[in-house]
């Protein structure tokens, strides 16, 4: 597993994504992107779904990207690398290609989980060499912080807000990360940005996969999720620490479980620091709601608990 | 010895089959498609080609056509020669994807069966999907019979990827009519067709990992009018890139098609008809029918749609009595859309004819040359209406 002394040095000698990017101080994008790319030794192309990562960091004519890169739209980031990947595989029997490349595509939650997850779905099906990350932030945040179905239970969204007569969100966040597992695809893992050096294990394990690979990373938006921008990494350690959002992969069709907190904390409290659930909280509480949410994420870690082979001690 | 080779190379194939060979002597890195009526069996054929080793192309056996055309944007911006084949909804499940392609000038050749737009669902002809491109920076050529369609699939990537051009160029085929019937088509040698398209030399492959490319950027009021106005410039690039083309294409083949459309008996005509794909074939034993009594018709059945040749159509039609301009697909609330184009081009013509729009063939109905006949009689009667003409409608 790379250092980050080594993360560190291979950005210093290879800045493979950063030149004066627009994404917001606090945002949590860049840190997945730059984890990921900079666990990867080998030279990688790069497909973008639309969304904050692409409209931020390739206003043209600049370009924060220095790996090749490829967007076409919102719904296909996945099918987009696929071609690029065949081209790859036919261009390297062919001779035109010598050097071993990897296929990274990035989207968030609303161009993977929503009108991008046919195509992903196609892509992995057909077995395509590349690694998929979904930047999570629970909402059509490029767009205006619309709900979409990574949205949680009760959080705040414009296309869904709470009112008199809601409490916002009205259903649970869709599990993505179990319908990719669905797929049987080599490799899946969950990840979050503020457990750097478990994504950048993940990720060499993705990418050394000779098939389809697939991480999901919490990623906070402290602009959607209304909490102060120097709270990013903290917000997304206390969604894990309330076992909102569990470490996980399942590699080979084995799955570990990989961080157990030692003293979980209620969602209730992490919720309490997000201005998106605010209206939880008051004019008074709305403690069914809250019950409801933890009891969805205590039923699906014990279903997580059943599945894993492998489980950390706290 | 050179008939020897001819007799051997003269098949009785489908429209599919046509295509299917052309795909194969090509010989493209990547090719992405999804099954439709009635395109499905160009790609059965290639499959084929494929499983048994007689090319060496990476087929995507993609989920959607949406993803087939992000597929085939993503191998040709990676550097690769790139093709798909499609029809109707298909076609328009793609087109959000194809205009990103015109702009990203992706050189993808695709072949389509044209079929009627849902709704509701009709699976034979019209060029109703063909529409769909005429204001998305593809070019467009339409085929009369198996042997153009197949000729059109050669030609299609030197236009395609001429350095001026680097576009989507289609190739339209008229779907059942030409698609799933057989005619004698006359094919190519292989290697004379391999060096007819010679080698695919991307300047900018996205694989080039040592000069990194970001491609498909976001561009804001700054620059977005004038990357859009690039690509009129590489549009206006394709008639004179199409003619240089055809005129090797003729040396190769024998086969001339110099210009953007076929006269047929239009010359000396006083009447004429304007038609694209499969129906001129029809107009053609209408117009001999009325010849041999004596009555001066004749045809214009267009080749290139996109971009129209306005100075040539006009041209060719300034001076005559009247046109009849037969559209095989609406464009509801206005009249069809070659109507348009041609009376457009016509509208600074001294010698104006008199024009008049008749609407065909929706949904697959059938046209038979007895009709076209007639509309040939009515257009010679100065009283007749200017609105649109339906041909063989129950009313």
């Amino acid at each position: 597993m790379a250092s980050i002394k080594t993360l560190a040095k291979r950005e210093e000698e290879r800045l493979r994504f950063g030149w004066g990017h627009a994404l917001c101080a606090g945002c949590g994008i860049p840190i997945v992107v730059r984890t990921v790319l900079n666990s990867i030794e080998e030279p990688v192309v790069v497909a973008n779904a639309t969304g904050c990562l692409e409209v931020a960091t390739t206003l043209f004519p600049y370009t924060a990207w220095n790996v090749p890169w490829v967007h076409t739209a919102f719904e296909n980031a996945a099918a987009t690398i696929s071609g690029v990947e065949a081209a790859y595989r036919v261009l390297k029997k062919k001779g035109k290609i010598t050097k071993d490349i990897r296929f990274v595509a990035f989207g968030g939650d609303g161009g993977t989980y929503d009108i991008g997850l046919q195509a992903l779905s196609g892509a992995l099906e057909r077995g395509h060499r590349f690694l998929y990350v979904c930047y999570d932030n629970e909402a059509y945040m490029n767009t205006g912080i619309q709900r979409s179905s990574a949205t949680p239970l009760g959080a705040y969204a414009t296309t869904e807000p709470p009112g008199k007569a809601s409490f916002g969100k009205h259903r649970h966040r869709k599990d993505l990360t179990q319908i990719i597992i669905g797929h049987h695809i080599p490799y899946v893992a969950q990840a979050a940005i503020s457990h750097w050096q478990d994504l950048s294990r993940k990720v060499e394990r993705a990418i050394a996969k000779d098939g389809p690979s697939f991480i999901n990373v919490m990623s906070t938006c402290f602009r959607g999720w209304r909490h102060e921008a120097k709270l990013t990494t903290e917000i997304a350690r206390l969604a894990v620490e309330s076992r909102f959002w569990p470490l996980y992969e399942v590699d080979e069709g084995e799955w570990r479980l990989n961080y157990v907190p030692e003293e979980p904390i209620a969602v209730r409290d992490w919720l309490k620091l997000q201005g998106r659930f605010a209206h939880l909280f008051q004019p008074e509480e709305k403690k069914e709601v809250i019950a409801e949410i933890q009891a969805e994420v205590d039923r699906q870690w014990e279903e997580l608990l059943a599945r894993c082979k492998v489980v950390p001690s706290a | 010895m050179a008939t020897r080779v001819r007799e051997r190379l003269r098949q009785v194939l489908t429209g599919h089959q046509a295509v299917a060979e052309a795909m194969r002597q090509i010989e493209p890195d990547v090719v992405a498609a999804y099954p439709i009526t009635p395109q499905s069996e160009i790609m059965h054929y290639f499959a084929e080609f494929v499983a048994n080793g007689k090319v060496r192309t990476e087929l995507i056996t993609v989920e959607s056509e949406h993803s087939a055309m992000s597929a085939c944007i993503g191998a040709a911006v990676a550097g690769a020669r790139t093709m798909t084949a499609t029809a109707s909804q298909g076609l328009a499940l793609m087109i959000e994807i194809v205009y990103i392609a015109s702009a990203m000038r992706c050189p993808i050749v695709m072949a389509i069966a044209n079929r009627a737009l849902s709704g509701p669902i009709n699976i034979h002809c019209d060029h109703s999907d063909a529409m769909l491109g005429r204001d998305a920076g593809v070019a467009q050529l339409f085929a009369e019979d198996a042997q153009e369609a197949y000729d059109f699939m050669i030609m299609a990537p030197r236009i395609a990827e001429h350095p001026e051009v680097l576009l989507p160029v289609w190739v339209n085929l008229d779907g059942f009519t030409l698609t799933h019937t057989a005619d004698v088509v006359e094919l190519l040698e292989d290697e004379l067709v391999k060096e007819f398209v010679g080698e695919y030399k991307p300047r900018y492959p996205l694989l080039d990992v040592d000069h990194p490319t970001t491609q498909g950027p976001f561009a804001l009021p700054e620059y977005y009018f004038e990357l859009k106005r690039q690509q009129v410039d590489a549009m206006a690039s394709v008639p004179r890139v199409l003619l240089e083309v055809q005129a090797e294409f003729a040396k190769l083949s024998g086969r001339e098609y110099q210009g953007f459309f076929e006269p047929y008996h239009l010359d000396d005509a006083e009447y004429a008809m304007v038609v694209m794909g499969s129906t001129a074939g029809t107009a053609k034993e209408a117009v001999d029918r009325l010849r041999e009594r004596g009555e001066k018709v004749g045809l214009l059945k267009l080749w290139l749609f996109r971009p129209f040749p306005r100075e040539e159509v006009a041209a060719a039609l300034e001076g005559k009595e009247a046109v009849a301009i037969l559209d095989r697909a609406f464009s509801l609330g206005s009249f069809g859309p070659l109507f348009l184009e041609v009376s457009s081009a016509l509208y600074e013509a001294e010698r104006r004819p008199r024009l008049y729009n008749y609407t065909y063939g929706l949904g697959g109905r059938d046209t038979t040359a007895k009709q076209l006949e007639e509309v040939f009689h009515q257009i010679q009667d100065e009283r007749l209406s200017k609105e649109m003409h339906y041909i063989n409608l129950r009313e």
